[in-house]
């Protein structure tokens, strides 16, 4: 190495030239297999028909009814679930008490429970035989196999994201602007408003993109909930099983290419977002040094 | 803010409004939305007396379930972990052409929806599929089979080690592996010894985490296993099976063991993430 004769600073901390490739071409090779190929695979075969098979599949009447419910079940699911982490993360990272920790670990709770058992215990509460059952069905308010179940099940999946994203960085930023403000004359409202949602607003927006991103995507709850009745209560991934256990791959891969699209816009707003917050974390140090 | 209230001033009144609203709120979220339906399924699998329960969660089926579950996810958490450790030493270490687009697309499995990574997989590696069919001609047969479940499992927890793994990577400090240089370390000394302690912590983290994901996926897996009982049934599917014959208190009492293995790694990853903190920390 040291016989090309140029300087190489960091050289006794790499590998030689050979490793480096080694590693490279392993990592490179094992993310082309696990994450490009699905996604090539996903719009290759959605368009293994021509067009008018994939336009079709997406605009025939049960694909379009499944989009406006998935629409409709993240736009219920991701306002609840910012209201939600807002309040959460004010609770936990703004005072001290006990059981916070415990606390924490139980809103990481629906990401380790498989969506099955959510799915399973939302049933034992509204179903048929359910502990609200009868009640809801002396009232004609149907839940399970209808709008509201999947809706519900949405949100159970769902509620984490927006606060998990909120706790770290509202407890990294204390609370000495909060109380500056409140000694000026803030109201608590005005201090939230003005003070603390524009220095958490990258990590709000990025919690609702991934909560987003979940809502959309969910499948193994909803497809406890939803009773699968076709342009009532299915959802696309439910849409996308259907079409695939009937043996329609095209028209299953068309309704999923609209979802891996979902999937990259997200990862594209993501790392926008990410880039966003790291300008202006490096402004307001920026601003800090010269005090 | 620490020091402050580590300078031996007497706790001061917190000052800032809203803490009964805030926590309210959020209690009476979590307990509607999540305590009480997960109450209703522990109560429900009451109904079975003692017997009852050890029959169901003890059946051949139940354990074969569990056996798949388990052995899959650890095997997918394991190969994530190796691999993981690898794709953040890159994308932290090396120089690449469109290394940004490349880490971006690391978070792939966290956005895409599980039934569509489940189809797609199922199409790569299903007898006729892109990939599969070259190992069917060879007699070795990968969706359909515990292979396959694995590689679903691959897919779904990719992101785990590879994000708690890169931080710490990118914190370590150079000097270490400078002066341990400078003693006369060779490389593979340094790793071993320098940066692959330092990295433990995380590592465990990431590959409890991808475990604890893999053992409650439906959504993938369904499409590619092939939903056999005792050969490719895993533990959510066999609820599901329960749910469809509205054998509700099997299903439940079947929710109640996983329920209590979930709660159980998650405290194990809270300890881990806290021992992470806390070396991660100490170190600067």
């Amino acid at each position: 190495m040291s016989a090309g004769g140029t300087f190489k600073p960091r050289q006794a901390t790499t590998e030689p030239l050979w490793l480096r490739a080694l590693l490279l071409t392993l990592a490179l090779s094992f993310l082309a297999l696990f994450l490009v190929l699905p996604l090539v695979i996903v719009f290759g075969e959605a368009f293994s028909k021509g067009w008018q098979v994939y336009l079709a599949a997406i605009t025939e009447p049960a694909a379009a009814h499944a989009i406006k419910l998935t629409l409709l079940a993240a736009a219920i699911a991701v306002p609840c679930n910012a209201i939600f982490g807002l309040a959460a993360s004010w609770a936990i990272a703004k005072f001290q008490f006990r059981g916070r920790q415990l606390l924490i670990t139980l809103i990481d709770l629906p990401i380790a429970v498989s969506p099955v058992i959510a799915g399973l215990s939302l049933m034992l509460l509204f179903g048929a035989r359910g502990w609200w059952g009868e009640w809801l069905n002396d009232h004609d308010l149907q839940v399970m196999f209808a709008v509201p179940g999947i809706v519900i099940a949405t949100i159970f999946i769902t509620f984490p994201y927006v606060a998990r994203e909120l706790i770290p960085l509202m407890q990294q930023q204390g609370r000495e602007a909060e109380e500056a403000a409140l000694t000026l004359g803030a109201s608590g409202w005005q201090t939230f408003f003005r003070v603390t949602l524009p220095s958490v607003k990258w990590a709000l927006l990025y919690g609702l993109i991934l909560c987003n991103a979940r809502a959309m995507g969910e499948f193994g709850a909803v497809s406890v909930v939803s009773g699968k009745i076709r342009e009532q209560t299915n959802t696309m991934p439910l849409h996308i099983e259907i079409l695939y256990n009937e043996y329609q791959f095209a028209a299953a891969f068309a309704v999923s290419s609209l979802l891996a699209l979902l999937a990259l816009v997200t990862l594209v707003l993501k790392s926008t977002l990410e880039w966003r917050a790291a300008r202006d974390l490096a402004e307001a140090e920026a601003c800090r040094r010269p005090e | 803010m620490s020091l402050f209230s580590r300078s031996g001033h007497p706790p001061r009144k917190p000052v800032l409004p809203g803490f009964g609203l805030s926590m309210g709120f959020t209690m009476l979220y979590m307990s509607l939305l999540v305590f009480l339906p997960l109450a209703a399924l522990v109560l429900k699998s009451f109904e079975l007396d003692w017997d009852g329960f050890v029959k169901v969660v003890a059946s051949k089926r139940a354990i074969a379930s569990y056996q798949l579950t388990f052995g899959t996810s650890f095997a997918a958490a394991l190969i994530n972990m190796v691999f993981g450790l690898l794709v953040a030493w890159v994308l932290v270490r090396y120089s690449f052409p469109f290394k940004k687009i490349i880490d971006a697309l690391v978070d792939l499995p966290f956005a895409l929806p599980t039934a569509v990574a489940g189809i797609a997989l199922t199409a790569i590696y299903a007898p006729n599929g892109w990939i599969g069919q070259w190992f069917y001609s060879h007699g070795i047969k990968i969706a359909y089979t515990p292979v396959g479940i694995t590689l679903a499992l691959v897919f779904i927890g990719l992101p785990f080690v590879v994000r708690t793994v890169q931080p710490v990577l990118e914190d370590l400090e150079q000097e270490l592996e400078e002066a341990a240089a400078s003693l006369g370390a060779s490389r593979l000394q340094i790793f071993c010894r320098v940066i692959f302690p330092a990295l433990i912590p995380s590592l465990l983290t990431g590959f409890a985490l991808a475990f604890a994901r893999a053992i409650g996926e439906y959504g993938s897996v369904v499409f590619i296993s092939g939903n056999m009982p005792f050969r490719t049934e895993i533990t959510p599917l066999l609820i599901m099976s329960r749910l469809e014959e509205f054998d509700y208190a099997g299903a439940a009492a079947l929710g109640v063991v996983m329920l209590l293995i979930s709660f159980v790694l998650l405290l194990a990853i809270n300890g881990l993430q806290h021992w992470s903190q806390s070396r991660h920390g100490g170190s600067k």
